[in-house]
């Protein structure tokens, strides 16, 4: 039924909050609400963060728990997670997502001609 | 002092059984005096006087004001400063009369005539003073203020007036603040025309207009609307006469044709710009103009 966990190593969205938007290994279990969170390749510093902020991805990194912040990165870098990120179609539907809102009227014509193709 | 006492020393020297010196050797003596008063009139030390006004107590003199007058001796000192150029002219009175020829035989052929004549009527009540007020400006020297958003070359989507909807090219700022604008006339039928900053919606797109020469007489009062005015007080008629069908004048197409011309070159440059140009804007469902980005 549930594909994917909570474990060390487990790679995170974060969807609101500060740091919405970016990408988070879970490093430790604090207690049943939060976590230690580290995303030392996306600008999320070391920190508690709850459960409920983070959505989970396919990824998983392998470090042993509360591994420092060097072997956090050597782990993210070795998997190449955010080449792996782009490509997944959660982060296309949400850089289009993006892409949407910021077009302009001339851009708006633009696609209301390509549609009509 | 010293000048007085020139001739009150030379009084009692030539008096004075003491002097034995002769007239010849009197002008020597009489040089002298003279030689250290102009000396000392050079070098313009003069020792000031001390306080003629003794002190009785801090603060409180023996003599009143009237009574150091006298004794300072001001009614032999009064001076006054030099006439700048700025009371000289303010002294220099303007011409009061002015003579003028005057016609007609055994009249002695002029008269002077008052240049500031005294005032014919005066009224029964008279209009109080206003209060002054500042910066209350007339329209003309109001200060125009133009968006941010918008700079010449911007396609404008017009708001108001027959051609809601319609996107047009921003050329500058009139010197009413209203905004000039064209269509091009080719491409949406909108002419050179003059549009309200608070009802037009700026867009991002900007149209590259940097070499499009404007010509210099298109002011607000090319634009203006003409209205017919003196009826001959016919009744009945006055109302067709006018003007009801407005005529395009050639001036205006000429003008339209010579900035177009420029304008449209640019236009075809960016791709799919001209159909953007030609169509309208309008809302549809779910499209919230506060989310949208123009």
């Amino acid at each position: 039924v549930f594909k994917r966990f909570v474990e060390i190593g487990r790679v995170a969205f974060i969807s609101f909050g500060p740091h919405a938007g970016k990408l988070v290994a879970i490093v430790d279990v604090i207690d049943q609400n939060r976590a230690l969170v580290d995303g030392p390749c996306s600008g999320v510093r070391r920190q508690a963060m709850p459960f409920k902020c983070m959505q989970l991805t396919d990824f998983v990194l392998k470090f042993p728990h509360s591994a420092r912040q060097k072997c956090v990165r050597l782990a993210w870098e070795k998997e190449n997670i955010n080449e792996k990120w782009a490509a997944t179609r959660w982060a296309k539907k949400i850089e289009a997502r993006e892409k949407k809102a910021k077009m302009t009227d001339f851009d708006r014509y633009k696609v209301m001609k390509a549609k009509k193709m | 002092p010293a000048g007085e006492k020139k001739p009150g020393e030379k009084a009692p020297g030539e008096k004075k059984p003491g002097r034995k010196k002769p007239t010849g050797e009197k002008k020597p003596a009489e040089q002298k005096p003279i030689q250290k008063a102009v000396g000392e009139k050079k070098k313009k030390i003069k020792k000031h006087h001390a306080s003629r006004n003794p002190v009785l107590a801090r603060g409180i003199g023996r003599y009143s004001r009237s009574a150091m007058y006298a004794r300072k001796a001001l009614y032999k000192r009064k001076y006054t400063a030099p006439e700048t150029k700025i009371e000289k002219k303010k002294k220099e009175k303007p011409r009061a009369t002015i003579t003028k020829p005057v016609g007609g035989d055994k009249n002695g052929g002029t008269r002077v005539v008052k240049i500031r004549k005294m005032p014919r009527y005066y009224p029964t009540e008279d209009v109080p003073r206003k209060l002054l007020s500042h910066g209350k400006k007339p329209f003309s020297q109001h200060k125009r203020r133009l968006r941010a958003s918008i700079t010449p070359g911007t396609v404008l989507i017009l708001l108001t007036g027959r051609h809601r909807g319609k996107r047009v090219v921003f050329l500058k700022q009139l010197a009413t603040g209203l905004l000039l604008v064209t269509g091009p006339l080719a491409i949406n039928r909108v002419p050179l025309r003059r549009a309200h900053q608070k009802f037009v919606i700026a867009t991002s797109t900007k149209v590259d207009i940097s070499g499009v020469k404007i010509p210099k007489h298109l002011t607000d009062a090319y634009f203006k609307k003409k209205r017919l005015r003196k009826p001959k007080h016919q009744e009945g008629e006055i109302f067709d006469t006018e003007k009801e069908k407005y005529e395009i004048t050639e001036q205006r197409k000429t003008d339209q044709k010579a900035v177009d011309s420029q304008v449209l070159a640019q236009i075809k440059k960016v791709p799919q710009l001209r159909g953007y140009l030609r169509s309208t804007f309008g809302l549809s469902n779910g499209v919230y103009p506060h989310k949208l980005v123009f």
